[in-house]
C-alpha cells in the first residue's frame, strides 16, 4: 500500500507523509510539482501559477532534506516519480539520505525514471529522445552499482493508457519501451541479470474487471518471454514482471463524486486478483480536485478492506483456468505481440515515438472513446446515463495561496546564504560529464550538495544538449 | 456569414501536459466542421494571446488540468483584451473546482467545461454563441 501523495511546500507534505505513516501506510510515494519534474525553478517565469499545485516544489537538497524530517531514509521506502530530470532528483535523495548518516546501499524504493513514455503522455520531457534515454540509462547502471535495494526504473503503461490507449495499447507500449531500456543497458555492457531484477513496471487498471485481470497476466507472459528469449536471462529474477498498479484516474468521474469509490474497489479488486506487487487507489475526488484528507483515507482503507477482510489477496492468480479469463489473456498478448513487431520494424520505441505513430495510435482510441461514450454506445454511469441534478458539497483540498511566494522567498534566501563559487565549479563540472560519455550521476550528487537548483542544473544540461519541441501531431 | 467557417485556437497554458482532452476536442471541433488550431503545450499567456491575433480566431480555448488555471487562464484573457479589440469566445476545461467557476466568468470566460463533457454539448454551445456573436 503506497498512496502518492504531494503538494505545496515541504513542510506541507512533511505532515501529510506523518499522518499517512501513522494510518499504516507503508510506503512513502512522492509526487513533485511541474516545475520541478521539467527542470524549472520556483522562481522561472514558466513556473508563474504551476508552484506546489500537482506536487511538491523541491528546489534545492534544502527542500529535499526538509521533505524527510523526522523520517529516517535508511529505514522506509520511497517511489520518486520523476522522469526528465530522475538524475537530479535521484541525486538529490541520495544526497539527503547521506547527510542524515544512510549508506547508498541501504536505500530502497524506487524511481520511476520512465522518459520514453513522456513523449507519449504526459509530456514532461526536456531534452530530445536519444539523449533522454542516455540519462535514464546512466540512473540505471548507477543504481545497479551502487544500490542494490533500489528500482532503477518504472516503466509506465499507466500514463498512456490515462491518455487514451486500450488494454493492448497499454501493455504492448510499456513493454516497447522497456526492450529499449534493457536494450540500452546491454549496449553499454551491462549483464542482463546485474540490472534487470531491479526493473519494475508501473500500470494502470480500469473498471473492466475481466480485461484488467486477462491484461495483467498477459503482461507477465509477455515479460518473462522477452527477457528469456530476446535477451537470454538466466536469473528467474530478470524474467518477473513486478508491477505497481495505480487505479486509473480516468475513469472517476466528476459526477456523483461518491459513485468512484465503488469504481475504485472493483479496479482494485481486479490487479489485486491479477496479481500486482502493490497498489495506489485512487480518491473519490479526483476529477475534481487534488484529494482531501478524507478522500485518501477512504481509498486507503480500500485497500485494507480488501487486502484485510476479502480472502482474495491469499491466494496467486485466483482466476487461472476460468475458460474466458485464460481465452482473453492469449487474446491480448497476441495483441502486444503483434505491436511489439510493428515496433521492432520501425527501428524500436524509441523510432516510433520519433515517427509519431505510438501517439498517433492512442490518439485514435482516445477519440473512438469519447465517440462511444457521447453516442450513448459505452455506457458510464452519472455521465451518459442515470444523471441527476447535483450540487457538488464536497470538502476539496485546497492549495494555500500564499505558496508560490513563499517557496520563491524561500529559494532567494537559500541563493543568498550558499558558496555560490563552489556551485559555479560543480556546474561546470556536469557540464564536462555531460558532453563527455561518463556516468552523470557522481558529478550530479556532488552538485546538489552544493545547494545547487533543480533549474541551475537542468540548465547547465540545457546548454550541452538543448531543448526537445514536441512535433504537432493533433 | 453562416457559411464562414467557425475558428477556434486550443491551448494549454502552463507546464500541464495532459493533453488528451484539448486533442480529443481538437479532432471532435473538426469533425463539427470547424477549423482548429491546436497550439500545444507550455506555452505563457502571451504567447497564446500573440498566436491568437495572429490566427484571427472566434473561440481561444484553454486547458489545465494542473491547477493553475485561476492564474493562468484570467492572466491569458486579460492580455488578449488589451491587445485586441475582438469579441472572442473564451471558454476552457480541465479539473476546475465549482467554486472557481463564477470567479473565471467575471473574468470574461464564456464557458467551464469539466470531465465528460460531450464534444457535442461545447460545439454546440460554439455554434450558438458565435453565430449571435456575428
Amino acid at each position: 500500500m503506497r498512496q502518492y501523495a504531494g503538494f505545496a511546500t515541504v513542510q506541507e507534505t512533511n505532515a501529510r507523509y506523518k499522518y499517512l505513516y501513522k494510518q499504516g501506510n507503508t510506503g512513502f510515494s512522492v509526487a513533485l510539482h511541474l516545475p520541478t519534474q521539467i527542470g524549472y525553478d520556483s522562481t522561472h517565469p514558466m513556473s508563474a501559477g504551476e508552484v506546489g499545485r500537482c506536487g511538491v516544489a523541491i528546489d534545492s537538497l534544502q527542500d529535499m532534506e526538509e521533505l524527510w524530517d523526522g523520517i529516517s531514509l535508511a529505514e522506509i521506502s520511497t517511489s520518486l516519480t520523476i522522469n526528465a530530470t530522475a538524475p537530479i532528483i535521484l541525486a538529490m535523495y541520495i544526497a539527503a539520505a547521506e547527510n542524515q548518516g544512510a549508506k547508498q546501499s541501504q536505500l530502497a524504493g524506487t524511481v520511476q525514471n520512465d522518459v520514453l513514455k513522456e513523449y507519449i503522455a504526459r509530456n514532461t520531457y526536456i531534452f530530445d529522445p536519444e539523449t533522454s534515454i542516455r540519462l535514464t540509462t546512466d540512473v540505471c547502471q548507477y543504481c545497479a552499482q551502487n544500490l542494490p535495494k533500489w528500482n532503477s526504473i518504472s516503466i509506465c503503461g499507466y500514463h498512456m493508457r490515462d491518455a487514451g490507449a486500450t488494454a493492448i495499447q497499454e501493455a504492448a507500449f510499456a513493454l516497447a519501451n522497456g526492450i529499449t531500456y534493457v536494450q540500452a543497458m546491454k549496449n553499454r555492457g551491462m549483464a542482463v541479470d546485474s540490472f534487470a531484477p531491479r526493473f519494475t513496471f508501473i500500470v494502470a487498471c480500469n473498471i473492466n474487471f475481466l480485461e484488467e485481470v486477462a491484461k495483467l497476466r498477459a503482461m507477465r507472459r509477455a515479460w518473462a518471454k522477452i527477457m528469456k528469449e530476446r535477451f537470454d536471462a538466466q536469473d528467474p529474477r530478470s524474467m518477473m514482471f513486478r508491477f505497481h498498479v495505480q487505479n486509473d484516474g480516468f475513469t472517476s468521474t466528476a459526477q456523483q463524486p461518491l459513485n468512484n469509490i465503488i469504481r475504485t474497489t472493483i479496479s482494485a479488486l481486479a490487479c489485486v486478483m491479477g496479481g500486482c506487487q502493490s497498489l495506489a487507489t485512487t480518491s473519490y475526488d479526483e476529477a475534481l480536485a487534488l484529494p482531501s484528507e478524507e478522500a485518501a483515507r477512504i481509498a486507503l482503507r480500500t485497500q485494507q478492506i480488501i487486502a484485510y477482510e476479502s480472502g482474495v489477496a491469499d491466494v496467486t492468480d485466483p482466476l487461472g483456468g476460468s475458460y474466458f479469463i485464460e481465452w482473453l489473456t492469449n487474446e491480448i498478448e497476441d495483441g502486444i505481440n503483434k505491436y511489439i513487431s510493428t515496433i521492432d520494424e520501425m527501428g524500436g520505441a524509441m523510432e516510433a515515438v520519433k515517427k509519431g505513430y505510438i501517439q498517433r495510435e492512442i490518439q485514435r482510441s482516445a477519440y473512438d472513446y469519447q465517440k462511444a461514450v457521447d453516442f450513448g454506445e459505452q455506457v458510464v454511469v452519472g455521465i451518459n446515463n442515470f444523471t441527476i441534478e447535483e450540487d457538488l458539497k464536497i470538502q476539496l483540498h485546497e492549495i494555500g495561496e500564499n505558496v508560490e511566494e513563499k517557496q520563491i522567498e524561500r529559494l532567494k534566501k537559500l541563493k543568498r546564504g550558499r558558496d555560490n563559487e563552489k556551485v559555479g565549479h560543480a556546474l561546470n563540472k556536469v557540464s564536462q560529464v555531460a558532453r563527455s560519455n561518463d556516468n552523470i550521476m557522481p558529478a550530479l550528487i556532488e552538485v546538489v550538495k552544493t545547494y545547487a537548483t533543480v533549474g541551475e542544473i537542468s540548465d547547465a544540461l540545457r546548454d550541452v544538449f538543448g531543448e526537445y519541441r514536441e512535433p504537432s501531431i493533433a | 456569414m453562416a457559411s464562414k467557417k467557425i475558428r477556434v485556437l486550443i491551448a494549454k497554458p502552463g507546464l500541464d501536459g495532459h493533453d488528451r482532452g484539448v486533442k480529443v476536442l481538437a479532432q471532435g471541433l473538426r469533425d463539427a466542421g470547424m477549423e482548429v488550431i491546436y497550439l500545444g503545450l507550455r506555452l505563457t499567456p502571451e504567447q497564446i494571446a500573440q498566436a491568437v491575433l495572429q490566427e484571427d480566431t472566434d473561440v481561444v480555448g484553454l486547458s489545465s488540468l494542473s491547477g493553475a488555471h485561476m492564474s493562468l487562464f484570467p492572466k491569458t484573457i486579460k492580455i488578449i483584451k488589451e491587445i485586441s479589440s475582438k469579441h472572442y469566445l473564451f471558454i476552457c476545461g480541465g479539473i476546475i473546482p465549482q467554486k472557481d467557476i463564477p470567479k473565471l466568468k467575471e473574468f470574461g470566460m464564456a464557458a467551464v467545461f469539466g470531465p465528460g463533457t460531450a464534444i457535442a454539448e461545447i460545439s454546440k454551445f460554439i455554434q450558438a454563441s458565435v453565430v449571435e456573436a456575428r
